[in-house]
């Protein structure tokens, strides 16, 4: 079953099981059926519709994860637009550039951050709608918003939108090399080619349970949101807080009986060491998928241990192309293995190569950087054209992605990762560029030199800072980390400071970041 | 254990785990340590375990919320209550 439109899966599913659960809050217990997700998601594009909101608009989710936000996903695919999803508990400023710098006409906002966030938003000379869904009016913040503006609405039609495959339909915000975060544009064909590919692979139907546990701005989240509702099976929405809980993610796992689960390493790192998945020995689970980062073997050996029965599957691929490897762990790791498993053989979705600098092929088992086309491919970075050609290699065989990471392909098309060929790290599932870090740090006024380096270590990546103040004395470590905590999305937090009177410089004077790797 | 009893032992032990080299007296007991990034998701955890173990108590995953752990005010005042009602 394709779509041309990703709303096209709710809606399939709704005529198929009016009646069957679609969605659980796993914290509150709250749920909705296919029936009734359908019908609220309609409410919300025909509130926009009223509000002016067009096909080819762009519309921001600034929720905390929740039923309510899944209904205002789909009302916003409805429409015809794209949502712009940002996480509600970043920086105001942050959220507020990207939605300004994204040009969102409304925004739906939780309403206790609606004033900052409309303060931000002003700073910049930017008006759009807000939005604002009130969780203290009770269980349904979304039902209780559209039931107060909509009263004596004007009647609107009443169809969804029928989008082209190839308009847009959600832009995923990165870390940005340059200090600000870039936009990934990716279209409804983008988002279905890899929902339709994790079909053939999960073989899902109406009685699975999955999880959903990424951030709706993390792309993990597409096969959290779309996968089960194609299928009319039930997702199980793991909020901000749940998430960071193992005891009662765990819990979760085991009474709700889930069998698909989708998260990073470090999640189910934290479910193996810190929650009680081990006590329990009845889980229902058919697969285990991770992505985002390595899976050091030490901990995998440990949860293979504790679900035995599960299938485990590495996903790997940049937010770009989503999903584009993936590798089957094998029923039994070898004692004596500590190197991390493969990313894998290429999806049967995209075509996949490794090339050098000049696009050339380079030979089987030897390092190069891993290259992707095909349909889950993104349209390019929202507004900057010089950053969407710089990022593709464009010849006769076609338009490829230059993923920047570097890998060697083995036997069967089965590709290693090696390292990343620029400044942008992956810890806890998480794109990191260093260089993000480093421009919030300038702004600190005391601050007078900043470098940000990267480390892998068996736990896993930690990012050190290295500065020099003005004054040449050290800052609090209390006062940088509280900077950080309102500068920077927590995810991108260093755990490192290191204080020192001049950074080292290059015979060029540039900062001499060989020289800081091997500084302790 | 009163109040700064437990005070003394949870800063103790931020300012060792978490805080190296940091002065003292820059951690006070308002100082906001959830929603002013001194202590992460996992960071939490290691306090909690701590405090259970060095208590005597036993912390509930619902109790994980920053309205209970986000200084050392409110750990102590915490700590106490699950003290007294065991």
């Amino acid at each position: 079953m394709t779509v041309a439109a990703l709303h096209e899966y709710l809606e399939q599913s709704a005529r198929r099981y009016p009646q069957t659960c679609a969605a659980v809050e796993a914290s509150s217990g709250r749920q909705i059926t296919y029936g009734e997700l359908d019908a609220l998601s309609d409410q919300v594009r025909d509130h926009l519709r009223r509000i002016g909101v067009r096909p080819g608009d762009r519309v921001g989710i600034c929720l905390p994860k929740s039923i309510a936000s899944l209904a205002v996903l789909f009302g916003i695919l409805k429409v015809g637009a794209a949502y712009v999803p940002v996480d509600s508990l970043a920086p105001p400023a942050r959220n507020a550039f990207i939605f300004n710098d994204c040009g969102v006409r409304a925004i739906f906002v939780e309403s206790s951050r609606a004033e900052t966030l409309r303060y931000e938003l002003a700073r910049l000379a930017a008006e759009p709608r807000l939005l604002p869904l009130d969780w203290s009016d009770g269980p349904s913040p979304l039902a209780t918003y559209l039931a107060r503006v909509e009263a004596g609405g004007l009647a609107v039609e009443d169809e969804s939108a029928r989008p082209e495959p190839d308009n847009l339909a959600y832009v995923l915000y990165t870390s940005g090399s340059t200090g600000q975060p870039k936009g990934v544009m990716l279209t409804h064909r983008n988002g279905s080619s890899y929902v339709d590919w994790c079909s053939d692979i999960l073989a899902p139907d109406e009685n699975d349970r999955f999880s959903s546990h990424a951030p709706l701005h993390f792309d993990l989240s597409i096969l959290d949101i779309f996968v089960p509702l194609k299928h009319g099976a039930t997702v199980f929405l793991i909020g901000e807080e749940l998430g960071k809980n193992p005891t009662r993610m765990a819990s979760v796992i085991a009474e709700r009986r889930l069998t698909v689960w989708y998260s990073t390493p470090s999640v189910l790192t934290l479910l193996v060491e810190h929650g009680s998945l081990d006590a329990r020995d009845d889980h229902a689970l058919r697969f285990i998928l991770f992505a985002g980062e390595v899976f050091p073997v030490k901990h995998l050996r440990r949860l293979k241990a504790v679900v035995p029965r599960a299938r485990y599957l590495n996903l790997y691929g940049p937010t770009e192309t989503n999903v584009c490897t993936y590798y089957e762990i094998p029923q039994t790791i070898a004692e004596d293995r500590s190197a991390p498993f493969p990313i894998g053989r290429a999806c049967s979705h995209v075509k996949a190569r490794v090339i050098d600098a000049n696009g050339r092929n380079v030979p089987r088992g030897q390092e190069g950087e891993l290259a992707i086309s095909g349909a889950p491919v993104m349209l390019g970075y929202w507004n900057m054209p010089e950053r969407t050609s710089a990022a593709f290699h464009v010849d006769s065989s076609g338009r490829w992605y230059r993923t920047g990471d570097v890998v060697i392909e083995g036997d069967g098309g089965v590709y290693t990762f090696r390292g990343r060929r620029d400044r942008m790290v992956k810890r806890r599932g998480y794109r990191i560029e260093l260089g993000e870090i480093e421009t919030a740090l300038y702004r600190h006024p005391a601050i007078s030199e900043v470098a940000a380096i990267a480390r892998s270590e068996e736990s896993g990546v930690s990012i050190k800072v290295f500065y020099a103040s003005r004054d040449g004395h050290a800052l609090s470590l209390i006062e940088l980390k509280r900077f950080c905590a309102h500068n920077l999305p927590a995810y991108m937090a260093p755990d490192w400071f290191s204080h020192q009177q001049l950074l080292p410089k290059t015979s060029t004077d540039k900062i001499d970041y060989q020289h800081l790797m091997r500084m302790e | 254990m009163n109040a700064i009893q437990i005070r003394t032992m949870a800063k103790d032990f931020i300012l060792k785990e978490f805080l190296p080299g940091e002065r003292p007296e820059n951690l006070t007991d308002s100082t906001e340590l959830i929603t002013d990034g001194i202590l992460d998701s996992l960071a939490t955890l290691k306090l909690v375990a701590y405090l259970e173990k060095s208590c005597g108590i036993e912390i509930a995953p619902d109790e994980l919320v920053p309205e209970n752990l986000n200084s050392i005010a409110q750990i102590a005042n915490f700590v106490q209550s699950k003290q007294a009602s065991t």
